[in-house]
């Protein structure tokens, strides 16, 4: 079977930002997403998830380079200054492309 | 000493001392939404036995005290404790609205002394949780246009704590006291032990906030004292002139009092994001919430009491 090549963009951040981030990633073109809640120490300190106001979730989308493009640069601008948040992105294969 | 007060001290200890002691996050989940829906069935099943209209004069005087509180406070988070803009609109909002855990441990306060309140104190609980959230945040802001009314409308009224105390309010008022007796068990024969845990995590939780209060120093720690005891005496002089006993005199000081941890954190993350969490957490959660629980509530009981004794009918 072939193999085809999609970006996988990962996000950690806050829990309170699940709802936004998901209509943001939606409307940027992501056809789908992973979520996980997270623990983990960042420059914002220790979140380690003992309740609501400190727990992290870990948001992966698997799409391809413009989208993955265009939801980092929405990112970066409206929520890297106010909220913990680490964004990366490692190159995938897939094998259903016409799904990401 | 009531014991429930003893487990929120065994969290605090343990906290401090680092032990390695934690509720799963499920465990305390489970242990709010019980809690949570508790307190709304109590009220919804009061709610039941009285007329409506009776309650509108409480309603609309809770209503202005949340209203009132947070613009009390903001001033004095500005010029005295020369926070920012975003920092004191937020912390304001944390003090003008409700703590429902504080609620809880005065509820178990008055009836292990076996002392009468108006049951119907949950739907007043509900009411004053949200106006502290809106003034926040148009304090922060202005009325600017930015803000997306639609998602805070969203993050205010369809929070986990309102739609559970909403939800628990309809059910009892609905289902009536003959139709919950059948799960009154597990909703109030065990309230006290669930309580019990619930304040066990409070109390690691609590000490999980004291290093940041060390860094941010003596202002927050004297405002997480002195904003509560001035809400008390607010909430025991409304108390007065709605005319409601000495138990229901403590228990509105006691909403008045108590800062919210759980709605206002969540909506201002969301609202004021540029407010730093820290600030206003170890304020309300690392001070105000002990204070309350530990001191506040026999305090502002006794203050009800002389009150009443005072100026009473």
């Amino acid at each position: 079977m072939v193999i085809h090549s999609r970006k996988l963009l990962t996000i950690i951040t806050e829990a309170a930002l699940e709802g936004t981030l998901i209509r943001d990633v939606e409307r940027l073109g992501a056809q789908g997403y992973t979520i996980t809640d997270a623990r983990g120490k960042g420059r914002q300190g220790v979140r380690n998830a003992g309740w609501e106001a400190s727990s992290n979730i870990r948001m992966e989308i698997l799409c391809d380079a413009d989208t993955a493009t265009a939801i980092a640069d929405h990112l970066r601008q409206h929520y890297y200054e106010d909220y913990a948040m680490t964004l990366f992105l490692v190159e995938v294969g897939v094998w259903r492309p016409e799904k990401f | 000493m009531d014991p429930i007060i003893l487990f929120f001290v065994l969290g605090l200890g343990s906290g401090l001392l680092r032990s390695e002691l934690r509720l799963p996050s499920a465990v305390y989940d489970f242990l709010s939404i019980l809690l949570l829906l508790a307190i709304g069935l109590k009220g919804g099943i009061e709610l039941a036995k009285q007329p409506f209209a009776d309650l509108l004069p409480q309603m609309s005087a809770v209503l202005a005290l949340g209203f009132l509180l947070p613009l009390v406070a903001y001033p004095v988070l500005r010029r005295v404790g020369r926070f920012k803009r975003a920092d004191s609109a937020s912390i304001a909002a944390h003090y003008g609205s409700v703590s429902v855990g504080t609620y809880a441990v005065a509820v178990a306060y008055l009836v292990n002394r076996q002392i009468y309140f108006e049951e119907h104190m949950p739907l007043l609980l509900v009411l004053l949780e949200i106006p502290a959230i809106l003034v926040g945040i148009v304090l922060a802001r202005g009325l600017s246009r930015q803000t997306k009314w639609g998602v805070v409308a969203h993050e205010v009224f369809l929070g986990k704590g309102i739609v559970l105390l909403m939800g628990g309010l309809l059910i009892g008022w609905i289902a009536g006291p003959a139709g919950t007796e059948a799960i009154s068990p597990l909703f109030f024969d065990l309230f006290k032990g669930v309580l019990a845990l619930f304040l066990l995590e409070m109390g690691i939780l609590t000490a999980g906030q004291i290093g940041s209060l060390r860094r941010y120093g003596l202002f927050l720690l004297g405002f997480g004292m002195g904003m509560p005891v001035f809400s008390a005496v607010v909430g025991t002089a409304l108390a007065l002139l709605l005319g409601l006993s000495v138990g229901g005199t403590t228990m509105l000081a006691i909403l008045a009092a108590s800062a919210s941890y759980i709605a206002v954190p969540a909506a201002m993350r969301i609202s004021v994001p540029e407010a730093n969490p820290t600030l206003s957490l170890a304020a309300a959660l690392g001070v105000t919430f002990p204070f309350n629980v530990l001191l506040g509530i026999p305090l502002y009981h006794a203050m009800a009491v002389q009150a009443q004794a005072f100026w009473g009918g």
